[in-house]
């Protein structure tokens, strides 16, 4: 038995305490398979609209033409010695529709077996050319999607590793190895160990399916989805970063005011709140410049808001370093007072400890 | 040395431990005993720095001990606690780790561990997988792994069988022959009077005896003698200064007013015939134990 040892050093006891997190998460399988999930998903979603994006403008549509209308069908389409024969083509089946000489403005008549061949009237027709005077930045559509896609996963990554958290708290609590811990380490070290590792974890898992989203994008030639997100996507990976780390210490902080893994539920729920209301205002007012303009700087839904101001390009260059600074203040305040409570809840196992009597100690 | 000063906790208005003080030899094991809530893993928890006391000092060979200086403490909780899903190697290095001991250290300490504590065939085994006598080991080695030079265990034999207690016992003496301070808190007096070096004894948040245990013994004896002989010993009765407490015809058990009065007995037993057995009555560490804390 050997009895060399040196006492550690903040920074190597919350290495220490965030490896074993990192360790022991990648171990579970029901996390590998999860994230495995998630990230399948996202790659899905961009082949998926790479296919859908892709399939208006490739495809052809089979027609029959006669001489006259020769110079609308392909090189290699079929070609009718009469209108009669191109009538027939259509009812075999052959042909989608044939196109004609007509009598109208157009000069041609299209022929279709029992609907409008829809598509074909709008190749065929005549666009007025159309010259827009109002913001035409972004499209709505576009806008809304890219709203659900930073609420999803900021809520979803928030809530996982949130949830994980606490229940590595509450574990340490339950089986009262906190005693052993910390005979060995200070609470606060712990504390900021279990963050520290969770974040990587969380953060890492985000990096990916930006790195995923971008190059997935790249790949399937969606280059101009990829100019217009690129910079919100950034932007949003920083202040996760940071946000994280509060809504982490926050879950943290009230799991360690109770003992049981049953009692997580309801001590987080306000913390669960505080995740979830910016997930439905981003929703639901994802083109209400007041609220997603207020949500940008309450440091809890400023990794949602912020980065969605950008996407809509409604956001001067230094507001988004403002806002940043204001999640790092309040996060740093959150993260003082949480050690606080936590160092103090620790060893009261048993009834839930009120938050009051855990800040005063 | 470990030095327990005046050491006074209170939670709200319960008073948990007033003015406590006791001190722990270097290489002695020391029994700490008393009733549930008498106060005795509240000390515990504050020699370990777990919580801090009102007033009152630890020190440790003179001074005063710091955070970092708990580090070399060894602690096995009343209630016991190990990462369930974690491997018992795993986490023996990972513990040893977090007290400041060196990965390659640390891994010795906890293979050398496990053999001497006969749980070297479950190191890869994750603690829920082992049986509760089995995760009680691990539990002391837990407390061992950073081959602390101090070493505090609250009722380290509780839940183990008489071969465990032993294999147990043998690592503790071990720590002791080294020279470190070994702390036990128990509830099974009959191990303690047959382990311990010294004890302590805790009632109501205070200490109402503390030393070695022959002290302890001597000073509890309450002057009273044992007498056996072969014929019949009725006649201690009649003697001068000595009341019976207990006889069975050659057996009686008395107590003397002075040493001389106790000294005539024997005289006079050796005249009448043959002396079995004369000597003062050892106390048990239960009688004790009752005496001191009512």
């Amino acid at each position: 038995m050997s009895t060399t040892s040196s006492p550690n050093s903040f920074a190597q006891s919350v290495a220490l305490v965030a490896e074993r997190e990192v360790r022991m998460r990648l171990r579970s399988k029901a996390f590998l398979i999860s994230s495995a999930i998630l990230l399948l998903a996202v790659l899905g979603s961009i082949v998926a609209g790479s296919v859908f994006s892709g399939a208006a403008g490739d495809s052809t549509i089979p027609v029959a033409t006669v001489a006259e209308t020769a110079r609308y069908g392909q090189s290699d389409g079929l070609k009718a010695t009469s209108a009669d024969e191109a009538e027939q083509l259509v009812r075999d089946g052959e042909v989608d529709a044939a196109i004609l000489p007509g009598d109208g403005p157009s000069g041609i008549e299209l022929v279709g077996l029992d609907d409008v061949p829809t598509e074909l009237v709008q190749l065929l027709s005549v666009t007025p050319e159309v010259t827009l005077i109002g913001d035409t930045s972004t499209n709505g559509f576009l806008a809304y999607i890219v709203a659900i896609a930073f609420g999803v996963v900021f809520f979803m990554a928030a809530t996982v590793f949130g949830t994980t958290i606490a229940q590595s708290v509450v574990e340490e609590k339950q089986t009262r190895i906190v005693e052993i811990l910390m005979s060995a380490i200070s609470a606060r070290a712990l504390l900021a160990g279990k963050v520290v590792g969770n974040t990587i974890l969380a953060f890492g898992q985000i990096l990916l399916i930006a790195v995923l989203a971008i190059v997935g994008l790249l790949v399937t030639g969606q280059d101009d989805v990829v100019n217009l997100l690129g910079p919100s996507i950034i932007w949003f990976v920083v202040f996760f970063a940071v946000g994280f780390v509060l809504i982490a210490a926050m879950y943290a902080t009230a799991a360690a005011l109770v003992s049981r893994q049953e009692d997580i539920g309801s001590v987080t729920s306000p913390v669960l709140m505080l995740v979830m209301i910016p997930y439905f205002l981003i929703i639901f007012f994802y083109d209400n410049d007041l609220v997603l303009t207020i949500m940008s700087y309450v440091p809890f839904s400023a990794p949602i808001g912020m980065p969605m101001r950008i996407f809509l390009g409604t956001a001067e260059w230094w507001e988004p370093l403002l806002s940043l600074l204001m999640v790092i203040a309040t996060t740093v305040l959150v993260v003082l007072l949480g050690s606080k409570i936590y160092s103090n809840s620790l060893l009261r196992t048993g009834a839930r400890v009120k938050l009051l009597e855990a800040l005063r100690g | 040395m470990l030095q327990i000063d005046g050491v006074t906790k209170r939670f709200g208005t319960r008073t948990a431990l007033d003015d406590v003080s006791f001190e722990v030899g270097d290489g002695r094991l020391t029994g700490f005993v008393g009733g549930n809530g008498a106060g005795k893993t509240t000390t515990m928890r504050i020699i370990l720095g777990v919580l801090s006391a009102d007033s009152g000092s630890v020190s440790l060979g003179g001074s005063k001990l710091g955070p970092t200086d708990r580090r070399r403490f060894g602690y096995m909780p009343e209630e016991r606690g190990l990462y369930a899903k974690m491997k018992v190697h795993e986490q023996l290095v990972y513990l040893a780790r977090l007290h400041g001991v060196g990965q390659k250290d640390a891994n010795a300490n906890a293979t050398t561990l496990l053999d001497q504590l006969g749980l070297a065939e479950r190191a890869g085994d994750t603690v829920e997988s082992l049986s509760l006598g089995n995760q009680q080991r691990a539990q002391i080695a837990a407390a061992l792994v950073h081959g602390p030079e101090v070493l505090i265990l609250d009722e380290p034999f509780s839940g183990l069988d008489p071969m465990a207690v032993e294999t147990v016992l043998g690592v503790l003496q071990d720590v002791a022959r080294r020279g470190a301070p070994v702390l036990f808190s128990s509830h099974q007096l009959d191990v303690v009077e047959r382990l311990c070096d010294d004890v302590v004894v805790i009632a109501d948040g205070t200490v109402r005896a503390s030393g070695s245990r022959e002290k302890l013994q001597a000073d509890n004896s309450g002057n009273q003698f044992e007498l056996l002989v072969a014929g019949d010993a009725a006649w201690v009765r009649d003697m001068p200064g000595i009341t019976v407490v207990d006889f069975d015809s050659g057996y009686a058990l008395f107590q003397a007013d002075t040493d001389d009065a106790a000294q005539h007995v024997l005289q006079r037993a050796m005249q009448n015939g043959t002396v079995v057995s004369f000597g003062p009555r050892r106390p048990s560490l239960t009688e004790i134990f009752k005496e001191v804390v009512r």
